[in-house]
């Protein structure tokens, strides 16, 4: 059968599973669009570029699959680029098709031209110009397999607009022959029982739970693994909810905002047993003072992550789901023959150790009764209210940290946000690529900051028009809180270009401009009732406005570069700090 | 301390690999000594010859950074002492009657070849590795040199082993 090269995307993507594509037509990209009024999945249609690939965002780390997004050249691939940096960042699976100028245009400068894959070739995990029909296919089934399998990642599609419109055979089987792509999915068996050794002989292991388990589905396996040797977990900022933060084993997020006692069980631990984790510096601090007194063993997918920032002692590459089933074995023929209990750590005084120091450093806030309302508060309120069976996404910053950290998430897929890139703007697309994902059942609930909403907020139209109905909340402090946040302890308060006023735009009329309900709490009595009012509606979008104390901060903290002994509970601490060294 | 470092890299030939090589580099901020790149007896496949500088943690980060890209095949590291290593250089020095005969012995003592002869000038045509080359460069320094050009260095291993042992691809040579 002969088809055209764009049919032959709609027949891949077909082929593929993919149910949903994320997208914005124009010039290149225009023979793509005719046959994807007859092509078997949804397009959403999004009202910037950067919308597309963070609603593919979403997408993908809300259901594991991969998210599509397809978009035309020039100015609109390059809008791609600070989704496809972030992905990358964040090990998201994306596949973003793109139009190009005509094969014998390229190099022209001709009219919405851009060197596509070159811009991206340094923030996707891989990319291709396709330069035959024939090709479109291969080139597809190809981007999908190396998006999602080892460690995931964005993969882009560019096609120009002649092999488009060119004709080919149609031919599809499922193989994929990429022979420099292989990755490694078991892990090796002595390094295994090396690690199983190092734990046995541990006084403070901890479980250093990545984002990785999150991609790997990995949830069961870490919980039947820590479960079995009573190891505490920490779970990072990327990993929140592949273990249950309600389980009596979890010590809660490290890092520059983490709990107290994840960090400190960090710093005092033996041995770290970091699965799928990349000992990033917003979690290590100071490099060489962190986890001083721990040997590691490190599980990951992707080989150059082992030893990148931290020796290793023992490095296993391979799947972190799979790994951990290889793990449970060794374990399980030991219980057979009687001899865990050998392997099992006595764990009980250092677990003893972590309950301490939970129950000695909880987060705080003062929350008067009426009035004011903290912005703590009201994160903490839209979980009482939305519960565990909703997603929350989160943009960057303030709001972000403070939802890592308060809500209790008791399972991977729960919590998305941008890790890695910090990429502001990302809540409201990719809450509604994530609700697009999961379906009417499941509540998506965006936690965004003022600054951060207003990045995105036209796609409020993508969210209406297509009927997905995401519940964003804004928690507005009038300010790009987390900035002020350093400018204040670190530039002595001297606050430089941070303030966003708060009826700027009046996110009541902007709600009213969208048609869709608005709801505004600006007293802590109010939360509760207001926040039931919203959650009663599911049928369409909606947007709440939380005006918060803008004066709030979050702790803890661990100033940039400092080690994470130099963790600070309040910002007293800090100017205590401060005055004495200047004394 | 960033110690010297040939990296033998086997890739798929398609567009841009270079680049994605050179980018990966520049990226991460490694440094690369040379590049050399050029065809195999396989059309499909071409081989790089790298010459780094990096110490050993940062080594490995190169040669697993090199890997994750999808059309690296291969890479092995050729120690120093375990390889042959060559360079190619041209040099075209200045060489009236006068000092001729002199230059022309030194090429014969360095088995370099002259390529190419003017009213006043001599181009030789040296290979070998980076120590020959600059000895020959000293020597030819005093007559004037015009100018001067040099391949990055390409490497094998010594012995029967090949980059290709143990690998599930297989060379195909293609006429």
């Amino acid at each position: 059968m002969r088809i055209t090269g764009a049919q032959a995307v709609m027949k891949s993507l077909e082929a593929l599973g993919v149910d949903t594509v994320f997208g914005y037509p124009g010039g290149a990209i225009l023979p793509a669009y005719d046959p994807m009024i007859e092509a078997g999945f949804e397009h959403v249609l999004v009202r910037h570029e950067q919308g597309a690939v963070h609603m593919a965002e979403g997408y993908a780390q809300a259901t594991g699959r991969v998210g599509v997004c397809i978009v035309t050249s020039g100015p609109a691939a390059t809008n791609l680029v600070t989704g496809l940096a972030d992905a990358l960042m964040d090990s998201v699976p994306v596949l973003a098709i793109t139009g190009q100028v005509a094969t014998t245009a390229i190099g022209s400068d001709a009219f919405q031209e851009a060197d596509v894959t070159g811009i991206t070739m340094p923030i996707t995990k891989h990319n291709e110009l396709v330069y035959s029909a024939e090709r479109v296919p291969e080139a597809i089934k190809e981007a999908f397999h190396v998006a999602r399998s080892g460690r995931p990642g964005p993969v882009l599609v560019d096609i120009p607009k002649d092999v488009l419109n060119d004709t080919m055979e149609w031919a599809w089987n499922d193989d994929v022959d990429l022979p420099g792509y292989r990755p490694t999915v078991r892990g090796h068996g002595k390094m295994i029982r090396e690690a199983i050794d190092l734990v046995a002989a541990a006084e403070r292991p901890v479980i250093y739970a990545g984002g990785g388990l999150a991609r790997a589905g990995a949830g069961d396996e870490l919980r039947a693994f820590a479960e079995r040797l009573q190891l505490p977990v920490v779970t990072t900022l990327m990993a929140r909810g592949v273990f249950p933060e309600t389980h009596e084993l979890a010590v809660g997020m490290p890092g520059m905002h983490g709990h107290y006692a994840a960090v400190k069980a960090f710093q005092e631990s033996d041995l770290l047993i970091t699965l799928g984790a990349r000992f990033d510096d917003r979690v290590t601090g100071k490099l060489d003072d962190f986890a001083p007194h721990a040997r590691v063993v490190h599980v990951d997918v992707d080989p150059a992550e082992i030893g990148k920032n931290r020796a290793v002692d023992v490095p296993i590459v391979g799947d972190v789901k799979v790994v951990l089933g290889q793990i449970l074995k060794v374990l399980d023929d030991k219980d057979a023959k009687g001899t865990l209990a050998a392997l099992t750590p006595d764990t009980a005084d250092w677990r003893r150790r972590i309950a301490e120091l939970k129950r000695d450093h909880p987060l705080r806030v003062d929350q008067p009764e009426t009035g004011v309302l903290k912005p703590q508060t009201a994160i903490t309120g839209i979980y009482q209210e939305w519960g565990d069976d909703a997603v929350y996404v989160a943009g960057v910053g303030q709001h972000q940290m403070w939802a890592a950290q308060l809500i209790p998430y008791t399972r991977a897929r729960q919590w998305i946000n941008s890790g890695g890139l910090g990429t502001m703007g990302f809540a409201v697309p990719a809450a509604i690529g994530a609700k697009a994902g999961v379906g009417r059942d499941t509540p998506v609930v965006a936690i965004d900051g003022d600054g951060c909403f207003q990045m995105t907020f036209q796609e409020l139209a993508t969210a209406v028009q297509h009927d997905i109905p995401v519940t964003f909340c804004v928690i507005n402090n009038g300010y790009l809180g987390m900035v002020r946040q350093w400018q204040h302890l670190f530039y002595d308060d001297r606050l430089s270009h941070v303030a966003l006023p708060q009826d700027l735009p009046d996110l009541m009329k902007l709600a009213d401009a969208y048609g869709i309900p608005g709801f505004r709490v600006e007293a802590v009595e109010d939360l509760a009732t207001t926040l039931t009012k919203a959650h009663a509606i599911t049928d369409q979008p909606v947007l709440v406005e939380l005006r918060v104390d803008p004066d709030e901060m979050v702790f803890p903290m661990i100033p940039s570069g400092a080690s994470n002994d130099e963790i600070l509970e309040t910002a007293d601490e800090w100017h205590a700090r401060v005055a004495a060294q200047q004394a | 301390m960033s110690d010297r470092h040939i990296l033998s890299v086997l890739v798929e030939n398609r567009p841009g690999v270079l680049t994605r090589i050179a980018g990966m580099f520049a990226r991460r901020n490694y440094n690369i000594h040379s590049l050399a790149v050029g065809p195999t007896d396989d059309l499909k496949i071409s081989r790089l010859t790298i010459v780094v500088g990096a110490e050993a943690v940062q080594l490995e980060q190169i040669i697993k950074q090199l890997n994750k890209l999808v059309h690296v095949l291969k890479i092995l590291e050729l120690e120093e002492s375990e390889a042959v290593e060559r360079e190619m250089q041209l040099v075209k020095v200045t060489a009236p009657a006068s000092t001729r005969s002199q230059i022309i012995e030194i090429a014969e003592v360095f088995r370099a070849k002259i390529v190419d002869v003017d009213h006043d000038s001599i181009t030789i045509e040296a290979a070998g590795n980076p120590g020959k080359l600059e000895a020959l460069l000293d020597l030819l320094e005093p007559y004037g040199i015009r100018e001067m050009v040099r391949s990055g260095t390409i490497a094998l291993s010594r012995g029967t082993r090949a980059i290709t042992d143990g690998s599930k691809f297989r060379m195909r040579r293609v006429v």
